[in-house]
């Protein structure tokens, strides 16, 4: 059987790890996601050395270079705090990947160490902080896409709806094959770009057939993707980070 | 006639030809659906995640002691006058195979569906040596027909729809076109039926080797699987070595995981257990039982303790049912004997990276394979571990590895990690994207085929976190 993880109380301090994605194309999500969380009365830390998690080059093949990057970031988190990641794919790389990319080496303990204390934002919302949310917005019908990392490599397929469900006016929308990627996979859409192009048009369409007026994503590879499809297609629905949309319909 | 040949080499036009044909497009995403479906369905009234534990605690057990259990189920079944030969590879293998037949004057086979007869090409091999070789599975026996090889590891001719099976039938048999899908099996049964009085050898695969007892078992649905090992004079059952199963009681768990997770049955129609030939009181079955253990590149990735893991495999094809790649690309595009994801982390090592190197990387890594497989194989670690031997970053213990790298790419990771290393250069270069977003190319490459490019915010979050720590903006 999976272990199932015990969460921790909700802490007065957390680290926030931004990812690069977000860094560099959605700040604003990040900003949201660390309003949320300071909300909830938690100092958020942000390690001003952050860079990336090494994941792109670890599923490219190249490890020798992934783990000199994660080893970069092993360096950032002194503190016992846990580390907020508003991704679960950087989330899955650190939680689940940093711990046998270091197997037998000298960070070996570190990296499980650090493994241990990695939460997804909505992961962290939900479990840690119990968060509630009162929504202040407009009725709104909203489909969400949980990325496979979140959903498979972390065991949260639950936790972004459980966070959309509070919200009294949205009527959260599934749609069709809802737990098929939407065929980022980081270099694969380059790599496989037609193949990748066909995943994310079905995607679009799922989404578009659902009815739903916007989609929201906990991952910016999967928000990227999709919604540069979307806007492509000059698509009336729009996509952005679950932490955007949870912040804006609360503060 | 539509003679098709298919190689792994060719993924990306072979790939490309497929997504561009509605049909193909349609046939495989209707009937993966349904499976997808019927597998969720059948496993409703189960703790499945106790039931793969236990699958993949048996086939890891299996493995744990290979050697000494092909060395017990050979003293077994020769107990059983179940005669056992070893071959190194597929030619080997094929040798043997015609030699026993031709030591038998054998003119005529009747096959049963086996992967590994696929995978040493032996009907061609046969063919070769002027002996007849019918495939008596439906699907086999159409792709036959129809000069074509297996699209699925389970379904063999799934890229067909009942239209196109009714053209090849009228065309390749002579019969009366009809759809009617009862009218058409009739008639390939009828045709099958005389083949197998005339056969003079059948052969088939096997599911499990049990090492403890010396039995074949075999899984089928349509029965030819029972008339090929019952009704020919002499039985050659060909495997892989890591078919093996150290007992009887092992079977029952993984027979339930194998069912539900290729078709969704809660049994299959037939359920074979071959422990010898016909015995002097009984009336039927062959006269002599062969079994032919093929190792075929099986015994090297036996020997790395993480590529072992792609041995448990059952060869359901769930992992192919779901996976979004497959789906949309179908079996041929892959080019190789096992296609989807089971043959992106196998083929590497039966035809080498030189020849494979597209197939690795043919995944979103989106884990969907791993997640149903019943025998719990890590398939998307496993695609990960043949994309660094692919690109010289592994072990070095796979043939071809260290095909795909490219000094350039090579350049460009040793740079993304100087920068990811250096964090005010990180800072820094990151923060020239905002200002510079105007000079972002509108057309990516492969990205902007599809999607409009992204475009870096005005600021960093760095940069956003640093002026709020300054009380330059509130938030």
């Amino acid at each position: 059987m999976d272990a199932i993880k015990c969460y921790p109380p909700k802490p007065a301090k957390v680290y926030f790890y931004g990812t690069c994605l977000i860094d560099v194309l959605y700040p604003e999500a990040g900003m949201d996601a660390i309003r949320l969380l300071e909300r909830e009365g938690i100092e958020v830390v942000f390690p001003d050395d952050q860079t990336c998690c090494g994941q792109p080059a670890y599923t490219s093949g190249y490890q020798t270079e992934a783990r000199a990057v994660a080893e970069a970031q092993l360096e950032l988190f002194p503190e016992p705090w846990p580390i907020v990641v508003p991704s679960g794919s950087c989330g899955g790389m650190m939680r689940t990947h940093y711990p046998s990319l270091f197997t037998g080496t000298p960070s070996e303990a570190r990296a499980r160490e650090l493994a241990g204390r990695v939460f997804e934002l909505t992961e962290f919302l939900v479990h840690v902080c119990h968060l509630r949310l009162e929504d202040k917005g407009a009725p709104q019908v909203v489909a969400m896409h949980t990325s496979c990392s979140a959903r498979r490599e972390m065991g949260l397929a639950d936790t972004g709806p459980a966070l959309l469900t509070q919200l009294s006016s949205v009527e959260l929308v599934e749609q069709a094959r809802a737990t098929e990627c939407c065929g980022f996979g980081g270099t694969f859409a380059v790599r496989h770009g037609e193949v990748s192009g066909a995943m994310v048009e079905d995607k679009r369409r799922a989404i578009e057939a659902t009815g739903a007026e916007c989609f929201v994503t906990s991952d910016c590879g999967c928000l990227m993707n999709i919604d540069g499809r979307l806007e492509r297609c000059g698509s009336a629905v729009r996509g952005e980070h679950i932490a955007s949309y949870l912040w804006r319909r609360s503060a | 006639m539509s003679v098709e040949t298919y190689t792994p080499q060719r993924f990306h036009e072979q790939a490309h030809d497929a997504l561009g044909n509605a049909q193909i497009r349609d046939n495989f995403r209707s009937a993966m659906d349904g499976l997808m479906a019927k597998r969720q369905e059948s496993f409703a009234q189960w703790d499945l995640p106790r039931l793969r534990e236990l699958g993949a605690s048996i086939r890891q057990r299996a493995l744990a002691s290979l050697p000494d259990l092909l060395e017990q189920l050979e003293t077994r079944c020769e107990a059983n006058g179940i005669h056992v030969h070893w071959a190194e590879d597929s030619e080997q293998a094929c040798r043997l195979i015609r030699e026993l037949c031709q030591s038998r004057n054998a003119q005529s086979v009747i096959k049963g569906k086996s992967m590994v007869s696929e995978e040493m090409h032996l009907n061609e091999h046969l063919e070769e040596a002027g002996i007849s070789s019918l495939e008596s599975d439906l699907g086999e026996y159409l792709l036959q027909l129809n000069e074509q090889t297996p699209s699925h590891i389970i379904m063999p001719a799934i890229h067909l729809n009942a239209d196109q099976i009714a053209d090849i039938l009228h065309d390749k048999t002579g019969i009366e076109r009809t759809e009617d899908v009862d009218l058409m099996t009739g008639a390939a049964r009828q045709q099958l039926r005389e083949r197998f009085m005339q056969a003079d050898v059948g052969i088939s695969g096997v599911n499990f080797a049990v090492a403890e007892t010396g039995t074949l078992c075999l899984v089928e649905n349509e029965g030819n699987g029972r008339m090929t090992t019952g009704v020919p004079p002499v039985h050659i059952a060909v495997t892989g070595i890591e078919k093996v199963v150290e007992q009887l009681r092992d079977v029952p768990p993984l027979y339930a995981l194998l069912t539900r997770s290729a078709t969704g049955q809660q049994a299959t129609t037939y359920l074979n257990m071959i422990s010898g030939p016909r015995g002097d009181a009984e009336h039927d079955g062959p006269s002599e039982v062969h079994l032919v253990l093929v190792d075929n590149g099986r015994s090297t990735i036996y020997q790395d303790d993480q590529l072992v893991d792609t041995l448990r495999c059952i060869r359901c094809g769930a992992c192919m049912n779901h996976c979004p790649v497959y789906t949309r690309v179908g079996g041929h595009s892959y080019g190789t004997t096992y296609p989807g994801p089971i043959g992106s982390i196998l083929m590497p090592h039966l035809q080498g990276l030189e020849a494979t190197r597209e197939l690795p990387s043919a995944s979103s890594l989106c884990g969907a394979c791993g997640e149903v497989c019943p025998v719990k194989i890590p398939i998307p670690d496993l695609l990960v571990r043949l994309r660094q031997e692919a690109v010289g970053e592994g072990r070095g213990n796979v043939a071809g590895a260290g095909v795909k790298r490219r000094r350039s790419e090579v350049a460009a990771w040793k740079g993304w990690q100087w920068l990811a290393t250096h964090p005010a250069a990180w800072r820094g270069a990151t923060a020239l994207a905002g200002p510079l977003r105007g000079l972002t190319p509108s057309r990516l490459g492969p990205w902007t085929e599809h999607r409009s490019a992204p475009k870096p915010a005005p600021r960093t979050l760095h940069a956003m976190l640093k002026r709020r720590h300054r009380g330059g903006t509130s938030s």
